[in-house]
């Protein structure tokens, strides 16, 4: 694996740019005209506080919802009307706020539909893969779970996994679809520290391999710890960007968060 | 082989081959609870073809089969933008219909039924639901099985990972309609006479509890339950009118016991443990 290349220009594309992004539910504004970029090989945090919006940007980036007006790119691709189905073809994968892992699945077979993009021909589709010992689909897969070190979970059925465990499955599934843009939902929640730090190092390995990632997380600690950079949002706007030691001070923010008033 | 097991095996033959008719969409979550006109729209096709075109029946059955597949894609990709109860029914419906236009139909003998002239000998179809039981257990290797189990599982999260879900879902109503076509034409051959009152409700219901009852998440599912549900009462005809009771009764008992069906994918992995410790 190569080093991410430090010498890369701000001017360089962003992996994820969202511009004018508006969305309303039955009259209720979700989003107002929220612009942001996510430059590559870095990591980004969306921050807020409960119902600012944040769940809704990464359902519009991933195409479960249509977007109102205003646009998306990946990776300089236009995704604003493209089926959610093929958005992962322009590099970006997502998590969900509950792990959507299939549970009665085993870890490797999890796996293999993760890397549905790059084995979706009619002959990729119809190969009994499962008679032929040792086929790479399954070796690829068992090396990513080794890399994490998780091998020694392949076999298992998700559902008896803990939840540390499943959480950083759900992340292997995702890099295995080879995407380049990573949206994480509250990747650190309902973790214990050990699993928070296994879970760090994890996602600090997949910034030095050159992926972005835009995190929403409420665990400030871990945001500070992989984040260069933080959007905050408040019922659907942007109030603030920059160093999360910067926005913190911001007083918008500080109304925004009011009653937890602890500093990072 | 006696006449008797013959005449039991041969049923046992066609209740497998429909089990995987309706298994196939229900592994995608699908449920169609009109199986039972897909198999006469296969057992009608074929019949006609050897009867009226003078078609060998090793030709007709295909055709059966194929028949029932295109309704299967014509039919699933309108129907199948329904979902739980709403598709059950449309299915239910379409049987319904399905089974009303043959029974009305003159040039294959309407409410009479229809004398079919090519003969299925019980080795044949014996080797028909073998070869049924080796594709399916083929394909349950594949990616495309797997794609089933996703797509039921979370049909989101299968999208977002570039998977087609009314793809696959289509793919599998169709298949799994070809499967009762083709099973339905055999049928036709075997019995040598065909009557839209045979392709009723309770085939369609019974098909579907076999797989139930066996299991929707391994590929031997389909086949332990229609087993189950062919040979058991065979087995207790000793005890003469108890034996839907205690027919009923092991149903009961075993449906609480493994809500999942009888087999499934956790009792496999057991298996293969158990049997990978017993080597080490």
């Amino acid at each position: 694996m190569s080093a991410p290349a430090p010498t890369a220009t701000p001017a360089a594309a962003p992996a994820l740019a969202i511009s004018g992004l508006q969305k309303s539910f039955a009259g209720v504004r979700a989003i107002r005209d929220l612009s942001f970029s996510v430059p590559k090989g870095r990591a980004t945090a969306l921050i807020g506080p409960n119902g600012a919006g944040k769940t809704t940007v990464f359902n519009l980036v991933s195409g479960v919802y249509g977007v109102d007006s205003g646009s998306i790119h990946v990776n300089g691709v236009d995704v604003t009307h493209l089926p959610s189905r093929r958005r992962i073809r322009t590099g970006v994968a997502r998590s969900f706020q509950n792990i959507r892992l299939m549970s009665h699945l085993s870890v490797l077979e999890n796996l293999l539909v993760g890397q549905h993009v790059r084995a979706s021909s009619l002959a990729a589709l119809l190969t009994p893969y499962r008679l032929i010992p040792n086929h790479r689909w399954k070796r690829e897969a068992r090396a990513a779970l080794a890399e994490s070190g998780l091998e020694q979970y392949a076999e298992e059925t998700v559902g008896a996994l803990p939840y540390g465990v499943r959480k950083r499955i759900d992340l292997v599934r995702a890099t295995l679809a080879g995407a380049s843009v990573l949206m994480l939902d509250e990747p650190a929640a309902g973790l214990n520290p050990s699993e928070t730090n296994a879970l760090r190092d994890h996602l600090k390995a997949l910034i030095a391999r050159g992926l972005t990632l835009l995190v929403v997380e409420h665990d400030m600690h871990f945001v500070d710890s992989i984040c260069e950079n933080v959007v905050v949002l408040n019922f659907g706007e942007k109030i603030a960007e920059g160093p999360l030691s910067v926005v913190w001070r911001d007083p918008k923010v500080r109304e925004a968060y009011i009653g937890t008033d602890e500093e990072a | 082989m006696s006449g008797y097991l013959t005449g039991v095996l041969v049923v046992l033959a066609f209740n497998v081959m429909a089990a995987y008719a309706v298994y196939l969409p229900l592994a995608a979550g699908q449920l169609n609870l009109g199986i039972a006109g897909f198999m006469a729209i296969g057992a009608y096709a074929a019949a006609y073809l050897t009867n009226e075109l003078g078609w060998s029946m090793w030709a007709a059955v295909p055709m059966g089969s194929a028949a029932a597949g295109l309704v299967g894609i014509l039919i699933g990709i309108p129907v199948l933008r329904t979902h739980g109860i709403y598709l059950a029914l449309a299915t239910f419906a379409l049987g319904q219909v399905i089974a009303a236009v043959f029974l009305n139909l003159d040039v294959v003998g309407a409410a009479a039924g229809y004398p079919v002239t090519d003969y299925a000998a019980p080795g044949v179809v014996f080797a028909c639901a073998i070869g049924v039981v080796l594709l399916m257990a083929l394909i349950s290797r594949t990616r495309f099985a797997l794609y089933l189990t996703a797509v039921k599982s979370d049909a989101t999260v299968a999208d977002l990972m570039g998977i087609s879900v009314r793809g696959i879902q289509v793919a599998a109503f169709a298949l799994g309609a070809a499967l009762a076509g083709f099973g339905g034409a055999m049928y036709a051959h075997h019995y040598s006479f065909i009557e839209a009152q045979h392709f009723n409700v309770l085939l369609s219901v019974f098909t579907v509890l076999y797989v139930l009852f066996g299991g929707v998440q391994t590929v031997w599912g389909p086949l332990v339950g229609a087993a189950f549900f062919t040979l058991v009462p065979e087995l207790l005809r000793a005890s003469d009118q108890w034996r839907y009771a205690l027919f009923a009764l092991f149903i009961i008992i075993f449906m609480a016991l493994r809500p999942q069906g009888l087999v499934t994918a956790s009792l496999f992995r057991l298996f293969r443990r158990r049997s990978k410790g017993a080597s080490a």
